[in-house]
């Protein structure tokens, strides 16, 4: 573990060569760089999401084109400043959702011993404890905005982490340069900030991305519900507003379909990355990869089952 | 006996976190919910109606070890309080007429979406980087993409509201009464194709993955090799060998998906207007009636915890290693 600075440098060119090289990252990447720079600059440029423009309902027009919604807003507007929300939100649960995680997984799988029983039973409750009927009791009791939301999911979506976080430092617990660490008299902190912490970034990239695609959904998802603050433009209040006004009955497709398409459009794109980064940071499946091309130069047929090679 | 013994017991410490937190929530919430109930509903209700609220929230001159005590009596006698959107309605009468129909949804769609997606899984490993293989992940990982009640209202505006297929809302018709008659039982079952069919959908994806990605692991291994050696049919190997084995971790995770979907669920009733647990949560969320939220959390919650001791009921008899040793 020398020279932190040169490592971190070699790691982000490693993360896009990554994505460059697997063509599922590239799709994924493609579709949430594109989400992010219409979240950044898009909402001064389509228009105020809160003016009423024209009479409601109206189905699309060159004018309006995505129509207009139960109040007479343009669609399109709302759209793209929804998703300056739901995106920041998003991303900002799923960073400190493992961020959490990590704090108390890592600490149960390299304490062991009681702090361990007390931390794996306290994630094993919170995870076997439906998450939505929880999500909504809490938010009940707390004013409407934007943190009670980002609080509330990470209430209910660290606990995953934590028990993926715990069993990989288990593991790494055992291996021999954690022994020369305690040997050498480094200090837990440094031991596991140090020598552990960086031996799951991969794993830890993955789970920000995976948790950001929790964090969308169940966002969306409560907000539809009437919990979030329903005077703010974000995509799950579009859909409750549309649902409110009674869209479906109406006919009015145009004011709940481009919603839940982007929606999905994000988690999509973030699955993509994330299962385009897998096939190059799983040992297994990179061996895997590595011995299908040696086999398709020699023009050789793989076997339908693939021989497993394990890497340790 | 023991491993049985040990998930009880954590299925009870569960039980006793979830009726903990429920208690202490609305004690540790800035405000005081009876306070704002008490202003809203100002002029409406009786004194005695506003005890009996004040008494629902268990916020009486007690220590607040004592409420505690007081609070897990009631619970354990099935009295949630009472609620206020259904008032006077006890809050255990208003969750027991839907309970049913959610518990019904739920499970049917989970169940449906197992065997389902664990079978396309044991396909998609087996035919590895075939068309199946090619084309269903990427699909399925899109469908599960899509939030459960958006894929719900898409469906209900094509296939009931412009097409006419199904039914635009409700567990089963106006003009029927419940019964066991084959008249209510196939009205029931239009009405649930959609709101299953939606649930099943979106949730597919997972289990057809981790089947996948498990198979993959054990159609490598010695033991499936010498079963292949052996000359035993693909369909024996490929189900009893590898696949039985490839099941216990999406057994595993069966438990914990199960809360997801019910979640899930609840939403997908609200576009339906489906009776059941979700609709109910709605008005409870539109009438701030903080009784009948807390209630259906606790009575969800312990649906989970009993579908999960029943998993573990399962994986202990595919898994012999821990009938043995435990």
């Amino acid at each position: 573990m020398a020279k932190p600075a040169e490592t971190r440098a070699t790691g982000i060119s490693v993360w896009l060569k990554a994505i460059r090289r697997d063509r599922k990252a590239n799709v994924g990447a493609v579709i949430i760089t594109v989400f992010v720079v219409i979240a950044i600059i898009g909402p001064w440029l389509a228009g105020s999401p809160d003016e009423l423009v024209g009479m409601p309902l109206q189905p699309p027009s060159t004018e309006h084109w995505l129509g207009t919604t139960g109040q007479g807003q343009d669609v399109l507007a709302q759209l793209v400043a929804g998703s300056r929300i739901s995106l920041a939100i998003g991303f900002a649960v799923g960073l400190t959702v493992v961020l959490v995680g990590a704090i108390v997984g890592v600490t149960a799988g390299y304490f062991g011993g009681w702090v361990d029983s007390v931390l794996s039973l306290l994630f094993n409750v919170f995870l076997v404890i439906p998450g939505l009927p929880l999500a909504i009791v809490i938010a009940a009791y707390l004013p409407t905005g934007p943190f009670t939301l980002g609080f509330v999911l990470v209430v209910t979506g660290w606990a995953w982490n934590a028990r993926v976080l715990r069993a990989q430092t288990l593991s790494q617990r055992r291996r021999d340069f954690v022994a020369a660490a305690v040997v050498a008299g480094e200090s837990n902190f440094r031991i596991i900030t140090r020598e552990i912490l960086p031996t799951m970034t991969s794993l830890m990239v993955a789970q920000v991305i995976g948790s950001a695609v929790y964090a969308i959904g169940a966002q969306v998802g409560l907000e539809f519900l009437g919990l979030g603050d329903v005077s703010s433009v974000t995509w799950g209040t579009n859909l409750y507003w549309a649902q409110n006004d009674a869209a479906l009955l109406t006919g009015a497709w145009w004011t709940f379909a481009p919603t839940g398409l982007c929606v999905a459009l994000v988690g999509f794109g973030l699955t993509m990355l994330n299962s385009g980064f897998d096939e190059i940071t799983n040992p297994r499946l990179q061996l895997e990869r590595i011995w299908r091309m040696f086999l398709g130069q020699r023009r050789i047929k793989p076997a339908r089952s693939t021989p497993v090679v394990s890497h340790d | 006996m023991r491993f049985i013994l040990r998930r009880l017991g954590f299925y009870l410490l569960a039980a006793w976190a979830a009726l903990t937190l429920n208690f202490f929530l609305p004690r540790l919430m800035p405000g005081d919910p009876a306070a704002a109930l008490f202003a809203r509903f100002q002029g409406q209700l009786s004194p005695e109606a506003l005890k009996a609220l004040r008494e629902t929230f268990g916020l009486t001159e007690q220590p607040l070890i004592g409420q505690y005590f007081t609070y897990l009596a009631h619970v354990l006698k099935g009295d949630f309080g009472i609620s206020v959107a259904y008032f006077p309605a006890p809050v255990s009468e208003v969750i027991g007429s839907g309970l049913v129909w959610t518990i019904f949804l739920a499970g049917t769609a989970v169940v449906i979406s197992f065997v389902i997606g664990t079978l396309l899984g044991v396909a998609a490993a087996w035919w590895r980087r075939g068309w199946l293989d090619n084309f269903l992940p990427s699909a399925f990982i899109f469908l599960g993409a899509f939030p459960y009640f958006w894929l719900a209202m898409v469906a209900l505006y094509v296939l009931g509201f412009t097409l006419g297929w199904f039914p635009l809302g409700h567990a089963y018709g106006d003009d029927l009464t419940p019964g066991l008659s084959a008249a209510f039982v196939g009205d029931v079952v239009r009405h649930a194709v959609l709101p299953i069919g939606t649930i099943v959908l979106v949730t597919l994806g997972g289990w057809l993955l981790s089947m996948r990605n498990t198979m993959i692991a054990v159609l490598g291994s010695d033991y499936v090799n010498l079963a292949r050696a052996k000359g035993l049919s693909p369909t024996r190997v490929a189900l009893r060998y590898a696949a039985r084995n490839a099941l216990l971790p999406s057994v595993t995770g069966f438990g914990m998906a199960l809360g997801f979907v019910l979640g899930g669920a609840l939403l997908t009733e609200i576009v339906f207007s489906y009776p059941g647990q979700g609709y109910l949560l709605v008005q409870a969320v539109r009438n701030q009636d903080y009784p009948l939220m807390q209630g259906i959390f606790l009575v969800i919650t312990l649906a989970v915890l009993g579908a999960n001791l029943l998993v573990d009921f399962i994986y202990l008899w595919l898994d012999p290693r821990t009938r043995e040793r435990r």
